[in-house]
């Protein structure tokens, strides 16, 4: 059982993952399931983001869903009713999500906890709501249509679900792939420092402030990106997108994945996003399926699927190590204990 | 090197410091008496900026501390070992010391050096230095809680009940390893329930008593003292 549990820890297992992911299209029935996989894969990078700020600098961050339509309202906005180009103001989508972010954190992060989240409830809200409102700039109700598709070359057409999903899958690794140098930097580990607690980090003389601020700004940039590339290929979007239940559906998917963890963000998202595409032919009635699997996941894998998975695995590894060991050594050997001191 | 000058701390309306003064010289071994709840964790928090006096004042070296940042303060030199070895649990032994020296992340140089050091002083920790902090006995851990405050180049240690829950053995050795850090130049503060052993290390001690501080006298006098003997020592 360990060691078929080593597979999937085994640093070889990203490119067995990454060679799924590009034979996907191939292997999938209809191109609404290469379209679905191309949508999971932008919420994972949307979550990828989340988990900077909630899941490794510990938090909760209740306007990651306003931050993805700012991403998306940018782009709209610049390609539809200014003419930008696509790649332009996809850059600019990035910046516009960074620079807001930056603002709302310096403001939001004075506040600790449940204070934050609340705060951060209220400015999914009012992102909401300014979306909704401001008709001059986002139209209202009515929405932008006619959003630029991603600029292509040669023969390569981004408007096609294809190419688009490539493209998606592109930036996903990316994502993932700093998401994993940040956990492994001095950067990432300062962020960790300050979820296991605020006391703790600046007595270590970590500037609490500014790395907060500074992983907000990581986490909503990524939100921008996502929602950049969200409106891209839905090519119409309208103020729903600013709803505040996306940034529940998204911390559904961090918590079914792993807070914290590397790959919990990518499990957790593309899983949720298939279980409810199958229950779909049960309409509403498939929350009655779906309710209860969260509440049986959170009461026996409270750490998320990756997060309990790496556990189960540290610990078995751990007895492994034990048993492999002299018995009667105890861990205090090697020390120069001296009685008498 | 360290002074406290009629130091007050509230906790609401409730009165946690009552004017508090006492001094730690440099290269000086102070050991703070008291029972749970007698303020000794408040005055380091105090000292280490986490909490902020309502009256009085801190300096070091004559330069006024308080209400400075917790960061600012770790960059003087002021650096606090938290009581309950508060470690973090999945990252490696390593990872934790180096954490210690976030200030002086860019002086890598300097920065191996003292890990060497930490790891001359607790060889174990070389050992066990990829393992998870969290899966080390409870003398590891506080092995790896001094080491990382080591990193962080203090002129004033504060250790805050290193003995608490270490087995006899590994007691002896910790305070034999504060010693040795008092040796090379680092000024200690030490707060400790087990007064014999941090009295014969010290070469001053305080005693606090309901948020006062009721004695202070050098070693010799304090070891003496038919008070102290009665309310922290029992013999």
């Amino acid at each position: 059982m360990r060691r078929f549990a080593s597979l999937f820890t085994h640093p070889a297992a990203r490119w067995v993952l990454l060679a799924l992911a590009l034979g996907f299209p191939f292997v999938a029935s209809s191109e609404y399931q290469v379209y679905v996989m191309a949508t999971a894969f932008i919420w994972a990078i949307a979550v990828y983001g989340l988990n900077i700020i909630t899941g490794y600098c510990g938090q909760l961050n209740l306007a990651h869903g306003g931050f993805f339509a700012v991403g998306a309202y940018a782009l709209a906005i610049l390609t539809s009713d200014h003419g930008w180009n696509f790649w332009p103001a996809f850059l600019a989508a990035g910046l516009v999500s960074a620079a807001l972010g930056a603002a709302v954190g310096v403001v939001s992060l004075r506040l600790k906890e449940h204070y934050f989240a609340i705060f951060t409830l209220c400015v999914g809200f009012i992102i909401y709501l300014l979306i909704d409102k401001w008709e001059a700039l986002t139209h209202g109700a009515i929405g932008i249509r006619g959003i630029a598709a991603p600029d292509g070359f040669g023969l390569v057409d981004f408007s096609q679900t294809r190419p688009f999903y490539y493209l998606a899958l592109g930036f996903l690794v990316l994502a993932i792939w700093f998401a994993g140098r940040l956990a492994s930097s001095l950067l990432g580990r300062t962020f960790m420092a300050i979820r296991n607690g605020d006391a703790l980090a600046q007595s270590l003389g970590i500037d609490l402030m500014r790395n907060k601020v500074l992983a907000f700004v990581l986490s909503t940039t990524y939100a921008g990106v996502a929602g950049a590339l969200y409106a891209s290929m839905i090519r119409f979007i309208g103020p729903e997108e600013a709803n505040p239940n996306h940034t529940f559906d998204m911390i559904t998917y961090l918590l079914i994945g792993g807070f914290g963890t590397l790959f919990g963000p990518l499990a957790g998202t593309v899983g949720v996003v298939w279980i409810t595409q199958s229950l779909q032919f049960l309409e509403d009635y498939r929350m009655v399926i779906f309710g209860p699997l969260i509440v049986v996941l959170v009461i026996f894998m409270p750490r998320g699927v990756v997060g309990t998975f790496l556990g189960w695995k540290l610990r078995k590894d751990a007895e492994a190590a034990r048993a492999d060991a002299r018995p009667g050594v105890d861990g205090m050997s090697g020390t120069e204990v001296k009685p008498h001191a | 090197m360290l002074q406290l000058e009629a130091v007050e701390v509230c906790y609401g309306s409730f009165k946690a410091l009552k004017g508090v003064s006492m001094q730690v010289g440099a290269g000086e071994l102070v050991v703070l008496l008291g029972a749970n709840g007698a303020g000794k964790t408040t005055l380091f928090n105090t000292i280490s900026g986490l909490l902020k006096p309502t009256a009085g004042r801190v300096t070091l070296e004559g330069q006024r501390i308080d209400g400075l940042k917790p960061s600012r303060l770790v960059g003087a030199g002021v650096v606090q070992c938290a009581e309950g070895r508060k470690l973090f649990p999945q990252m490696s032994v390593q990872e934790n010391l180096s954490l210690g020296a976030y200030l002086h992340r860019r002086d890598r140089e300097g920065n191996r050096r003292n890990l060497r050091e930490v790891y001359a002083l607790f060889p174990i920790l070389e050992q066990k230095k990829d393992e998870p902090a969290g899966s080390l006995s409870g003398g590891q851990q506080q092995m790896v809680a001094i080491g990382r405050a080591l990193m962080s180049r203090p002129r004033l240690l504060m250790l805050d009940e290193p003995s608490l829950g270490l087995a006899p053995l590994v007691v002896n050795q910790m305070f034999e390893v504060i010693t040795r850090i008092n040796r090379s130049g680092t000024s200690v503060l030490l707060a400790e329930q087990n007064a014999f052993a941090a009295l014969k290390i010290a070469h001053r001690a305080y005693v606090i008593e309901g948020g006062s501080l009721v004695m202070e006298g050098d070693q010799q006098a304090m070891l003496g003292n038919e008070a102290v003997r009665k309310a922290y020592i029992g013999a």
